[in-house]
């Protein structure tokens, strides 16, 4: 689990994020959620560590991040498996060096624990036959999966996504999503997921965060996300036709 | 203002490669992978212009010896001092600066706008030393390049110089062992390794830091070229005062 309190995070004078408070639970699949510049990202970016708060806390199954000293905030990175929009594979090493790459960093076992591994986990992201390509000749979607591979390949207890099906077809991206999610459950991990597709909202959000201008602007489940009444929630989630169509046809009793 | 927050940055940076460091193994495969792409890379270029730039400057001193009373050992004598002094260390670092250091920006620069710096640091690993240690060590071996330059670069000067037809094979030879002093080569050496610590830290200086996407990455190769050659130009001036005067 990770709690989130009060959490306040700027650049050059401007506030980004203006006292956010939350809390994402073990097992679910959190979502954040916002229009571009609403501060997702940074607040992605401050729960993994890459950016230091000015204000507030993130506590981490019981440790607040502040308060470790710099091993202990390695060690807990290691427990950290993220996924990056743009999937930020090692370019020079194959597929299956870029999953191998966190074993022989973190581990002390031998090549042939750490290969079977690896081929466990691509068998789990369903990627098999392309463990000696580069990430240059795998399609977008291939390249998702082996990030996820490589995120999950320590066995992490925190799994971060920053917009993971962006760039990929619809079918592609439900796949993905999918894969997060009983990824999520099997592991029981704690998942953040930074997204503003609203498909992966009605997929797999358990637990959905809105950001609004740097502020929790709402907070709730895909069930309850269609029922507020918080303009700001509205706007955005009715921004899409297909949900505006969707609605109205509701409405007419369709 | 701007610069001196620059420098302070540069020394935070090296503070931070030689801290947390990468497991052994890992770290020892890094340093001969940068050996090859930063060191062999660069042989054939070096040997290449080592040689013509050696032949030509046994050409010009034999064109400018216009003095029957000097003696054609001269050339020989010139061309080495050239070469040994200056030529090999600074001209050649200052073309590493192009080819090394432009290839050391783009690649961490490259790193840096897909995310894979990032991807490094939330795994726990200390990203600077995992990608400018093993750049700095692997350039240790830069001074052999260097003296391959020097070799190659006599050589280009004895084949233009005697096969040019503008001294005898005995002259050069003879010239180029007159009043040889040996803590010349001791102050070139110390030179190249000095030159090979700023070529490794210095774009990885400016790969690591830049922002922006692929334009900026070209715009910092382009940055960390200039002022790679600005600061060997500098340190070598300091160098010579400190080691010859």
């Amino acid at each position: 689990m990770i709690e989130v309190t009060n959490l306040h995070k700027g650049f050059n004078g401007e506030a980004i994020l203006k006292g956010i408070t939350t809390t994402f639970e073990r097992g679910k699949t959190n979502l954040i959620i916002g229009t571009s510049g609403s501060g997702k990202t940074v607040f992605l970016k401050c729960l993994l560590g890459l950016f230091t708060p000015e204000q507030g806390s993130i506590c981490y199954d019981g440790a607040t991040y502040s308060d470790l000293n710099i091993e202990q905030q390695r060690n807990l990175r290691e427990q950290m498996g993220m996924v990056f929009q743009g999937s930020a594979l090692f370019d020079s090493m194959t597929v299956e060096e870029n999953v191998m790459f966190p074993l022989q960093m973190f581990t002390k076992q031998s090549k042939e624990e750490m290969l079977e591994r690896v081929y466990t986990v691509l068998k789990r992201v369903n990627l098999e036959n392309a463990e000696k390509k580069l990430p240059s000749e795998i399609s977008g979607g291939m390249q998702k999966r082996v990030a996820i591979a490589r995120a999950i390949v320590t066995h992490p207890k925190y799994l971060f996504c920053d917009e993971p099906n962006s760039g990929l077809d619809p079918r592609t991206a439900i796949v993905i999503d999918n894969l997060i999610k009983e990824i999520t459950e099997e592991y029981d991990i704690t998942t953040v997921i930074n997204t503003h597709d609203m498909n992966s909202v009605m997929e797999i959000g358990e637990k959905i965060v809105f950001l609004q201008k740097g502020f929790l602007e709402w907070e709730g489940d895909k069930s309850q996300i269609f029922k507020t009444d918080n303009k700001a929630v509205t706007d955005f989630v009715y921004s899409s036709n297909l949900f505006k169509k969707v609605r109205d046809a509701q409405l007419k009793g369709l | 203002m701007f610069y001196l927050d620059d420098i302070g940055r540069y020394f935070l940076m090296l503070k931070g490669v030689f801290s947390r460091m990468t497991k052994g193994s890992v770290l020892r495969n890094l340093i001969l992978k940068e050996i090859d792409d930063l060191i062999l890379g660069s042989l054939g270029i070096t040997v290449f212009l080592a040689f013509f730039i050696g032949a030509v400057v046994a050409i010009q001193t034999a064109l400018n010896l216009t003095n029957p009373l000097i003696p054609k050992q001269l050339i020989g004598f010139a061309s080495r001092q050239s070469i040994i002094l200056e030529f090999a260390p600074t001209f050649l670092s200052v073309i590493m600066a192009g080819k090394v250091g432009s290839f050391i920006t783009s690649s961490i620069g490259t790193m840096r706008v897909t995310e894979q710096i990032d991807a490094l640091e939330v795994m726990g690993i200390n990203s600077l030393n995992y990608l400018v240690f093993p750049k700095i060590i692997a350039m240790f071996m830069y001074p052999f390049v260097i003296a391959i330059a020097m070799f190659v670069g006599i050589l280009g000067a004895y084949i233009a110089g005697v096969y040019g037809g503008f001294l005898s094979s005995i002259d050069f030879i003879t010239g180029l062992q007159e009043e040889f002093i040996s803590y010349h080569l001791v102050y070139a050496f110390i030179k190249t390794a000095i030159f090979s610590f700023l070529l490794a830290t210095i774009p990885s200086f400016h790969g690591y830091y830049m922002k922006g996407g692929a334009l900026e990455v070209g715009k910092a190769s382009t940055t960390a070229f200039v002022w790679t050659t600005v600061v060997i130009i500098i340190a070598n001036y300091i160098l010579t005062q400190l080691l010859l005067s």
